[in-house]
């Protein structure tokens, strides 16, 4: 029978099955970072345990790291604790590789694992980050997940988990000048909703996908999980496998040649069925900018708030009206008039070296608006930081107004330094616009790096597609 | 983990939808390493009227009369009732960790996000998921009805209303019997120790790369 990619992923890693289909999966890959995983590491400590597999764990500290001033260390006694605690957890415990904070391959726990060759077609990949279907872009079954099953994970190298619903969605054409992968997947959510994917695992295919680098497909893949599905993921191409070649912990050698005809098999088989069937024509999608507090709310930059009235069911209209309010927009207002405070360009999202070039070719020989209070650039890794200095994109950034920081996942969820005051507004890269979540009463519109650039030169936000 | 078999609270009506897990427990509190004392900072920027900080006594904050676990008549609830796509968002346990340690013992819903629902398993939080009419149906009650209580039945796969109308609601069968049961997944999963071993050993000479 002709198989999903989502088939043969599920099916070379079940290890045991329950009578009512809920499987053990084997994990490949376990990504662990600071905020997620210290009570995992204790249960495991308490219950006399000791991890299955250290082989299988990359570590990072990305989340409460500070973007500035590295000399003086962690500040927040609070945060510093935590990132302690990893310290000691992975110096007890091992790993393959551990880049802690202030290390020059230190980074967002979903850039260092790729660009380190950690993560390979194939894998099972897991981390207690819901932005963990990133790796779905190399062809990985990835899960974000909880803590209990970092501990489960840790014990047992397995997941309990049920098959999801196998959703293909198909984006063919070819996007314009000035869209992005950013906003490929922002159009989608607005399609689907953020739970039109809820119960589904999505492979995103199509020639537009097809299309885009590995650090695109990243991108989407990144935000499958901001339309319900906790994994997204992409076949295998040429583009996966170039990618892939010399990286630090990719195979070499005879094993490489073994690994590349493995991986060319993880795509689809040509007649394989899928539960649901999602279509979007590239070459109609715009450069998008959310209004609200849920990544579904969200227009193209030729586009307007909605007004309440609107919407016709009453939950969604009185969620409507929330957002509105809290976001301090009135309805039918063109969204290219409305002013912002602070760009953040950074996160799991959109914090690789090609975002960086996108936003830097926006930002050069132009200055940030005299009205924006602070532009900030955080690459997602020292990787990246310094690959985007080797090729001067940080003078690019300098020179124009922005500020150029060390990596971490920074402003996205402001766990750091690095957040919005109650009431400002913000153009920013990263994957969520809730109430509060780039600080209280932060008010966040998610756009692409290109189209946060333009908003920083323009003071509102700009169609991008006028700059290039 | 504690066993759920059957419970009975009073309920209270959370009338929103996309109810994300930064609202139910924002960032700045993730910063613990313990797994308990959450349940104080629950809903933390819509309970409070002030900015929440780790280490900050709740007793004295001035709280939001508006936000309706906050009003009188909802003090002891223990069932919570809300709309589609509860807890979407980040993966973060301290959410389930929160409700917990805030008194919740089952949530109903119209729908859940996936990690949410899959973490409160792990933890004795019951989510369930009725059909929208019972849903408003349940909404009108608790509104209308002071000290409006319903008795969830694990066993049965039952809500069961005062008024004798009982709603069934589906449930893995294997998640059942671990609620049940109050079992610990990783000591059933080592149960089946040889066959990871078995299962890692024909993977390390069919792909040995993986395990470099």
């Amino acid at each position: 029978m002709a198989k999903t990619l989502y088939d043969k992923l599920w099916e070379s890693h079940v290890v045991h099955a329950e009578e009512d289909g809920t499987a053990l999966l084997y994990i490949d890959r376990h990504l662990v970072h600071e905020v997620t995983s210290p009570q995992a590491f204790e249960g495991l400590k308490l219950a006399g345990r000791k991890p299955w597999r250290i082989s299988s764990i990359v570590a990072t500290a990305d989340h409460n790291t500070p973007t500035s001033h590295w000399e003086r260390g962690i500040e927040d006694p609070i945060s510093r604790q935590q990132v302690e605690t990893l310290d000691v957890n992975i110096r007890e415990v091992g790993a393959l590789a551990y880049f802690p904070f202030k290390d020059k391959r230190q980074g967002i726990v979903h850039v260092i694992g790729p660009e380190n060759g950690a993560t390979l077609p194939g894998m099972t990949v897991v981390c207690g980050d819901s932005h963990t279907s990133t790796h779905g872009a190399f062809g990985c079954l990835a899960h974000g997940i909880g803590t209990s099953e970092v501990e489960h994970v840790l014990a047992t190298q397995c997941l309990l988990q049920k098959k999801s619903k196998a959703m293909l969605v198909r984006i063919d054409g070819k996007v314009g000048a000035g869209v992005t992968a950013k906003d490929i997947v922002l159009a989608l959510i607005g399609k689907i909703g953020t739970a039109g994917g809820t119960g589904y695992a999505i492979e995103f295919g199509g020639s537009a996908i097809r299309a885009l680098s590995m650090e695109g497909r990243m991108t989407v893949c990144n935000m499958a999980i901001e339309a319900g599905a906790r994994v997204g993921f992409v076949a295998v191409d040429e583009t996966t496998i170039a990618y892939l070649k010399d990286k630090t912990f990719a195979p070499k050698g005879g094993d490489w040649d073994k690994a590349v005809a493995y991986w060319r098999t993880l795509v689809s088989d040509a007649d394989a069925k899928f539960d649901a069937v999602v279509e979007l024509d590239a070459a109609s999608i715009v450069p998008q900018v959310t209004w609200g507090t849920s990544p579904e709310m969200v227009t193209g930059i030729n586009g307007s708030v909605p007004a309440p009235e609107d919407y016709s069911d009453p939950v969604k209209r009185e969620g409507v009206e929330r957002a509105l309010q809290y976001m301090g927009l009135t309805p039918r207002m063109p969204i290219n008039q409305v002013k912002i405070d602070k760009v953040f360009i950074g996160s799991c999202t959109n914090s690789r070296i090609e975002d960086l070039r996108a936003a830097a070719v926006v930002a050069r020989g132009r200055h940030v608006a005299a009205s924006v209070k602070l532009a900030l650039v955080v690459p997602g890794s020292g990787l990246v930081k310094a690959q985007a200095e080797a090729e001067g994109l940080d003078k690019i950034f300098i020179a124009a107004g922005f500020e150029w920081r060390q990596p971490g996942c920074s402003m996205c969820l402001a766990m750091n330094d690095d957040r919005l005051e109650p009431g400002e507004r913000c153009a920013s890269t990263s994957n969520r616009n809730f109430e509060g979540r780039q600080g209280n009463g932060g008010r966040t519109h998610l756009v692409s790096p290109a189209m946060a650039a333009a908003a920083a030169i323009a003071g509102r936000f700009a169609d991008v597609r006028e700059l290039l | 983990m504690e066993k759920f078999i059957k419970h009975e609270g009073l309920v209270v009506p959370l009338d929103r939808a996309n109810v994300d897990t930064d609202a139910i427990i924002p960032k700045q509190f993730l910063k613990s390493i313990k797994r308990s004392g959450f349940g104080p900072n629950a809903f933390d920027e819509w309970r409070y009227m002030d900015h929440g900080e780790p280490g900050k006594d709740c007793a004295g904050r001035p709280k939001n009369p508006n936000f309706v676990l906050n009003q009188d008549r909802y003090q002891g609830a223990s069932i919570l009732l809300t709309r589609q796509n509860f807890g979407c968002g980040s993966s973060r346990e301290h959410a389930p960790w929160a409700l917990q340690d805030f008194g919740f013992r089952a949530i109903i819903g119209d729908s859940f996000a996936d990690i949410f629902f899959n973490n409160c398993f792990k933890n004795g939080l019951l989510p369930i998921v009725l059909p929208k009419a019972e849903m408003d149906a349940l909404f009108g009650l608790t509104e209308h009805t002071p000290g409006y209580r319903l008795t969830v039945d694990l066993a049965a796969q039952l809500v069961v209303r005062p008024d004798g109308h009982a709603i069934p609601f589906q449930i893995d069968g294997f998640r059942k019997e671990c609620l049940l049961n109050g079992w610990d997944d990783i000591g059933l999963t080592l149960r089946h120790a040889e066959k990871i071993r078995d299962y890692e050993d024909r993977r390390k000479r069919e792909q040995p790369w993986l395990f470099a």
